[in-house]
């Protein structure tokens, strides 16, 4: 049984629909990376995944539970597996990165703080910013805030990394600091959710690309097939306007 | 003109009229400074019950939003003689410095649950966002999280409101409160000139209202400007 599977999943913003009967499965350990133009529903289905955009029909099994997402005990136990990392990092302003990373575990959590606090400096020198636990966000570069704000979601010790664009609010200089942590991350076997429009990022790192178009799964296979050779036509389009610059 | 002010300030500042002054002054810092601490507690509860989220809380809101928008809409003088004559209706047997002080906590609480709303909407909701995935609870997203950060928009307009408030309590004069603007019509009455007999109360108003303000500059530096 895989570990998440996902059986026609609805989602809609009023009467917008957006998603459209989503249907895949992702085994642990499987990095999987959802990739198509924008807009077609792969930022909401993350975050329906997590509870912050209501599905109207479909099932979600997590370890082979179903997820009820109108039950808030459900939910908060959904969610306690999940962790999310967003475009634009959203760190709480108002903390140090430190901060950033130990307040959750310690006040949702309620683990020893002296104990959270050694794991988040060793998680924030893991991602390279051992010398920036006391800085804000305001004072940190783009990178290094979705870094912190990596590091910030592994400290939830999730068994699912949820990565939404984590790269497409940077400058172009700052990728490379934030892939490099994924890679790390991948190499440690984490299993993640990425929504990237980082072709060659995708095709080095996943075990399995997903590429969606108007609120549906188009065609799922190996990264290197999907980019290289897509059956359907709509990924034929895609690609060939991706790869042509 | 001058000779007449310097011929009678021996003769205002007397013992008694100092006292009456200083009662006065005290009446008006009460008013304010109650006014201002419940006003803003209440205020900051009716913001918070705006974000509450779920069915039930559906009258609440409602009641809340209908008080706010009331109270924000009907003039200070005739919020005081409504309450002044709502407690004479239900046969409530209080004094007029206890009519204001309600009033003044109606109003301030009325404006201060719209300044901290605002403070509180001024915070992007993906901090929400963020604090809610995490499993935060409401109190605490909004503890830790939202309040700390809306400080910088809700702490100035809030001060000022309460120094326009300290201005405000005037108007307890015409139900009869001996406050500062009350001593000075008296003083005034009583043959004193009115440079004199209100610029001493306008004195009095300034020293009331210039460590307030200090102190509303004094929380903006600490709690909004500076987090370090």
């Amino acid at each position: 049984m895989p570990y998440l599977s996902i059986e026609d999943l609805y989602v809609s913003y009023g009467h917008n629909p957006v998603l459209l009967g989503i249907g895949f499965a992702v085994e642990k350990g499987e990095i999987i990376s959802l990739i198509g133009p924008s807009g077609s529903g792969k930022s909401t289905l993350l975050r329906a995944l997590v509870g912050l955009t209501k599905p109207h029909a479909g099932r979600v099994f997590l370890d082979g539970r179903l997820i009820d997402y109108s039950n808030r005990r459900s939910l908060r136990e959904t969610r306690d597996h999940f962790a999310i990392v967003f475009q634009q990092y959203n760190l709480f302003q108002n903390m140090t990165a430190l901060r950033n990373v130990t307040i959750a575990p310690i006040k949702v959590k309620k683990r020893v703080p002296r104990e959270v606090e050694k794991e988040a400096v060793a998680l924030l020198e893991k991602v390279g910013l051992g010398d920036k636990l006391k800085s804000y966000p305001d004072e940190l570069s783009g990178g290094q805030q979705q870094r912190v704000a990596i590091a910030r979601a592994l400290a939830f010790k999730p068994d699912i990394l949820l990565l939404d664009e984590v790269t497409s609010a940077l400058d172009p200089e700052l990728v490379k600091e934030v892939l490099d942590t994924v890679r790390m991350l991948a190499r440690e076997g984490m299993t993640m959710l990425i929504v990237s429009h980082e072709m060659a990022f995708v095709r080095e790192v996943s075990s399995k690309a997903v590429f969606m178009d108007e609120g549906k799964v188009v065609e799922v296979g190996l990264p290197s097939q999907i980019l290289d050779h897509p059956k359907a036509a709509r990924a034929q389009e895609f690609m060939a306007k991706i790869l042509r610059h | 003109m001058i000779e007449s002010l310097w011929e009678e300030i021996p003769r205002f500042f007397t013992y008694y009229n100092w006292i009456f002054l200083l009662e006065a002054a005290v009446r008006t810092l009460v008013l304010t400074g109650v006014g201002c601490l419940i006003g803003f507690a209440l205020g900051f509860y009716l913001a918070i019950v705006r974000v509450f989220r779920g069915k039930k809380y559906i009258p609440l809101k409602v009641v809340t939003i209908f008080f706010v928008e009331f109270f924000r809409r009907v003039p200070f003088l005739v919020t005081l003689m409504l309450v002044f004559f709502f407690c004479q209706g239900v046969q409530l047997n209080v004094s007029v410095f206890t009519v204001a002080l309600i009033t003044v906590c109606l109003i301030s609480a009325s404006y201060t649950a719209e300044i901290v709303r605002a403070g509180l909407e001024s915070v992007h909701p993906a901090q929400w966002e963020a604090g809610e995935v995490m499993n935060f609870t409401l109190a605490q997203k909004l503890r830790l999280i939202v309040i700390p950060q809306a400080w910088k928009v809700i702490l100035p307009p809030a001060f000022s409101f309460f120094i326009a408030l300290i201005k405000d309590t005037a108007l307890a004069s015409q139900i009869g409160v001996i406050e500062l603007t009350y001593v000075g019509k008296v003083f005034n009455n009583k043959g004193f000139t009115a440079v004199l007999a209100f610029g001493t109360v306008l004195i009095m108003y300034y020293i009331i209202s210039y460590p307030l303000a200090r102190f509303g500059a004094w929380m903006e530096k600490r709690f909004a400007l500076s987090k370090h």
